[in-house]
């Protein structure tokens, strides 16, 4: 496992000296004992991406078949709008908004500790079969019992959970290794697709074509009995993730390692696996797999930061960006409600994988 | 032997059993005296169901075998790694986009598509520096890629979704005579390079250095492998739809009498994968009757199962 | 008492049993260094002495107390393992590497505190990467990547530290460079060392205490130059060998036989009647 490369012998290793001085740590330290760590640049990047977000979401509330002025959309958050502007932004867009920050968030998050964990780019609930089995829960309902909306979104969340709890059940011997942990996830995920294409063939085409586009993943129609459930889950699971994030900043060294430091490994990885897979389950059930979030978006926020470690809040804003702008992008360039967000994010997903195989092929860290 | 006759067993039962009970008689008569009788119509259709069967399952089978020793990966299936998605696809494209309906016209669009997939889930992989994991995890993400694409392609065009559900799920219910003809050239020519390839692949899988030791032409066995398994896999899909896991199975199920040698290896999978296929559309006809499961579902139930085993077995060390 | 021991230890991974009623004592202030042939259970009884693998039978004491029983940060502020498994996370500089072993020091209100700034510049001053600190740990050669694993398991500060195979993959000069410091660590510091080592001659130039393993039991434990012998090598490698003083040390030395001599040997061995 070790890596070695017999590359640059000792002596040529230039005396980069001159960065000695420079603190290794940047810290806020108070008297008593307190010091929180800082870096500058991922303060930077989650201020960065937070306004971002909100850029997106003004507009995106601003968009549709009655389009408001970005300026007339804060007036009417603040309370300052006429009657019907008050109640298109209040009652018809912002839950829509929220619910894209909130799934977006969930997604980035989630992805950012799968990838951590699996210690692999690739290794997102989206690819590991958390939203096939999400899926299938909705289709169940959609197919076999023409169930409603709530039923629909009950289903995915039982699907997307009993999924989870498989693949860790079948991943686990001794412990959940990493590597077995997605490829056992893959067979699970290979298994439920089929079964869901079986389900769609059973239906008949109206509920085909409801199946089709809640699997797309879409924002369309949601409303704040969407909003409040994820928000009260975001504010249990995002204290619990953060706690154990220093923890899982060791596991990136390998599990022996992280034991050896004082890590208790298997406690810490079952911890973030049950956020992380209550946080997708919730967030597909709220609104379809929407694909490739999960993927892009702790890559992405890595990117920008430029640090090693599992990027937790960064991804979190990351996923919240991209989801209200993808949303906002399709409204923009297909007309009001016609094509639901997870085609674009399906497309920009496509696009970062082939970006990856260009510039990551040759450093060979997929 | 005992495996042709297992397989002859699996084809007769595939003609006998279906939606429609049929007496051992009628069956007999459908086959050898056929009078074009109700009876002798479903005999014929089950007919032409066996033979696609038998030969779509020895492809998959050669181009899994051909598949896990070219990226010496045993976990590698022409399904797993996204080949037969990147086949689905382009054929969905010929569908929707160029109005091609005939089996004829988009099997080139399924070699295409296969063959991209194939490469871009090797280069995506790591090329040379490939593991288990880092291949199944390309091919994965890419037919989640490929799927979403599938999706956008049916919410936007009704006429797609009537076709597409049923076609993408992988079965043999649709198989005609005529799709048989149109697909058996380029089947018959991937088994005969594939089982010609037996003896250099035996050379690649020492790895590099020693087959390149050995004497052996690295790239041009590497090129060709690509080529059989992009016409197996690719008519393959043409003809029945994408289906996953009979490439993974039976070539482990082979080693574990055969040994390593490829030159026993692929021959059995020729003829123990349409054993496979062809139960499991048998399954498929009994357990859901009237209906039926389509067999791209029966495979996945049973092959998914089979690969977690296979991974949960290797020590972590060799993923 | 020493702090460090193993109590009739059983070793087993899934059913394949490693060693049996292994008991072995590590002695305060020791460089102690284990040897033995392959899969004689050498990197698996200090990952028990380390608790990542927790005996079936026996236990392990630290102090006096069942390893697995004490609190995972406590046992990480008194011994150290680096073991052969270490991953350099991707894009990740020195300096941030060896400062993750402040981790058992650490907490979520006291994440980097003035004294764990010190003790890693000092960790890395000691192991000489201190100019490395801003470099990225992929660019480094695999000598100096070592250097700053060790740095990282120093900076756990540490009374016992556990290495396992610290010289593997290095060439002969980077080899001595490590174990010149693991010597500069136990003497200087007065810190306990357990390592597993490939080389006998390693092992008897630099370890103050030798083990000596074959198929999970101990076949001599002493100072190198009790212990070390022609008989004892026979009978722990199966290698016919001279034992002759190190002309640089004092400390004994292994010669293999010649070829031909063992050739010899083996011809009487199977005619004598």
């Amino acid at each position: 496992m070790r890596t070695v490369r017999k590359t640059t012998p000792d002596t040529s290793a230039p005396a980069a000296a001159a960065g000695t001085a420079r603190p290794l740590g940047r810290a806020l330290r108070a008297p008593g004992g307190l010091s929180l760590r800082l870096d500058a640049r991922a303060l930077a990047v989650v201020a960065a991406l937070l306004l971002a977000a909100l850029t997106a979401s003004v507009l995106l509330i601003g968009t549709g078949d009655f389009p408001i002025s970005a300026g007339d959309v804060l007036r009417t958050l603040v309370g300052g709008g006429d009657r019907g502007q008050e109640f298109i932004v209040r009652e018809l867009r912002l839950p829509r908004v929220l619910v894209g920050l909130l799934v977006g968030a969930s997604l980035g998050l989630a992805g950012a500790l799968f990838q951590s964990v699996t210690r692999n780019p690739l290794g997102s609930p989206d690819v590991l079969g958390l939203s096939a089995g999400a899926t299938a829960g909705a289709l169940v309902m959609i197919v076999l019992f023409s169930g409603s909306a709530a039923a629909v979104t009950g289903g995915a969340l039982v699907g997307g959970l009993a999924t989870g709890l498989a693949i860790y059940l079948l991943a686990w011997k001794q412990g959940v290794h990493g590597y077995r942990l997605v490829l056992v996830g893959i067979g699970v995920s290979a298994v439920v697709t089929a079964v869901n294409g079986y389900l769609i063939t059973k239906a008949d085409f109206v509920d085909a074509a409801r199946a089709v586009v809640w699997m797309t993943g879409s924002l369309n129609g949601r409303d704040w009995t969407q909003v409040w459930p994820l928000l009260a889950l975001f504010a249990v699971l995002l204290p619990l993730v953060l706690s154990q994030a220093r923890g899982l900043r060791m596991l990136e060294m390998g599990d022996d390692v992280s034991y050896a430091l004082g890590v208790r490994v298997e406690r810490v990885r079952l911890v973030l696996m049950v956020s992380a897979v209550l946080l997708t389950a919730a967030a597909t059930a709220a609104c379809g797999p929407v694909t490739f979030v999960a993927l892009t978006a702790p890559q992405l926020a890595r990117r920008l930061t430029r640090s090693p470690g599992p990027n937790l809040v960064p991804s979190l804003c990351m996923g919240a960006t991209l989801l209200v702008t993808a949303d906002w992008a399709a409204q923009r360039l297909f007309g009001a409600d016609q094509l639901p967000v997870g085609v674009v994010t399906g497309v920009l997903g496509g696009l970062y994988l082939l970006w990856l195989l260009v510039t990551e092929r040759r450093a060979g860290r997929i | 032997m005992a495996a042709a006759g297992l397989l002859a067993l699996v084809a007769l039962a595939s003609i006998a059993i279906g939606a429609k009970e049929l007496t051992l008689a009628q069956v007999w008569h459908g086959l050898f005296q056929s009078t074009g009788s109700y009876g002798d119509v479903v005999v014929d259709e089950r007919l032409s169901r066996t033979v696609l069967g038998l030969l779509v399952g020895a492809a998959l089978g050669l181009a899994g075998a051909v598949l896990q020793a070219l990226t010496r990966n045993p976990l590698a299936d022409p399904g797993l790694l996204g080949i037969n998605a990147g086949a689905s696809a382009a054929v969905v494209t010929a569908m929707t986009f160029f109005g091609v309906s005939s089996v004829s016209g988009y099997v080139w669009f399924a070699f295409a598509g296969a063959a991209a997939v194939g490469a871009l889930v090797w280069f995506l992989g790591g090329s040379r520096g490939a593991t288990p994991v880092r291949l199944a995890l390309a091919g994965t993400a890419i037919s989640a890629a490929l799927y979403g694409y599938l999706q956008a392609v049916m919410i936007t065009d009704d006429a797609a979704l009537g076709k597409m559900r049923f076609w993408t799920v992988g079965s043999l219910a649709t198989a005609t005579d005529t799709t048989i003809l149109q697909v058996l050239p380029f089947l018959g020519a991937g088994m005969v390079l594939a089982l010609l390839l037996a003896r250099p692949l035996n050379a690649v899988e020492m790895g590099d250095d020693t087959a390149r030791a050995l004497g052996a032409n690295l790239n041009r066995t590497r090129a060709l492998s690509m080529l059989a398994a992009t016409l197996l896999c690719g008519a393959a899909t043409a003809a029945c739809g994408p289906i996953v896991f009979v490439g993974l199975m039976v070539p482990h199920v082979v080693r574990s009498f055969t040994g390593p040698d490829l030159r026993w290896i692929l021959p059995y999978a020729a003829v123990l994968s349409p054993v496979l296929l062809l139960g499991s559309d048998v399954v498929g006809r009994i357990v859901a009757r009237p209906a039926e499961l389509q067999v791209g579902v029966v495979t996945a139930v049973i092959g998914g199962p089979v690969f977690i085993l296979l991974v949960r077995r290797r020590r972590t060390a060799q993923l | 008492m020493n702090r460090l021991s193993a109590e009739t230890v059983t070793l087993a991974y899934d059913q394949r049993v490693i060693a049996e009623k292994l008991s072995v004592e590590i002695p305060d202030n020791s460089f102690t260094v284990i040897v033995g042939p392959n899969a004689c259970g050498k990197s698996t009884l200090l990952r028990a002495l380390s608790r990542m693998l927790r005996p079936s039978e026996g236990r392990v004491l630290l102090d006096g107390q069942v390893i697995q029983s004490m609190p995972a940060k406590k046992v990480a502020r008194t011994l150290g393992l680096l073991p052969q498994s270490a991953v350099a996370p991707d894009g990740i500089t020195v300096g941030d590497l060896v400062g993750r072993g402040r981790y058992p020091h650490q907490g979520l209100l006291r994440q980097w505190s003035a004294e764990d700034e010190r003790v890693v510049r000092e960790s890395m001053a000691r192991t000489g990467v201190a100019e490395l600190a801003e470099r990225y740990v992929d660019e480094l050669s695999g000598g100096q990547r070592q250097r700053v694993w060790i740095a990282m398991a120093l900076a756990q500060q540490t009374p016992l530290l556990l290495l396992d195979e610290p010289t593997t993959y290095l060439d002969i000069q980077h080899q001595i460079d490590v174990l010149d410091l693991c010597a500069e660590l136990h003497e200087e510091q007065g810190r306990t060392l357990v390592a597993v080592l490939h080389d006998l001659n390693h092992a008897a130039r630099y370890a103050t205490h030798l083990i000596a393993l074959r198929e999970g039991r101990v076949v001599a434990e002493g100072a190198p130059s009790d212990i070390v012998t022609a008989e004892l090598v026979e009978e722990v490698f199966g290698l016919r060998c001279q034992v002759i003083e190190d002309p640089e040390t004092g400390t004994p030395l292994v010669v293999p036989a010649a070829r031909a001599a063992r050739a010899r040997t083996k011809a009487d061995a199977t005619t004598a009647p």
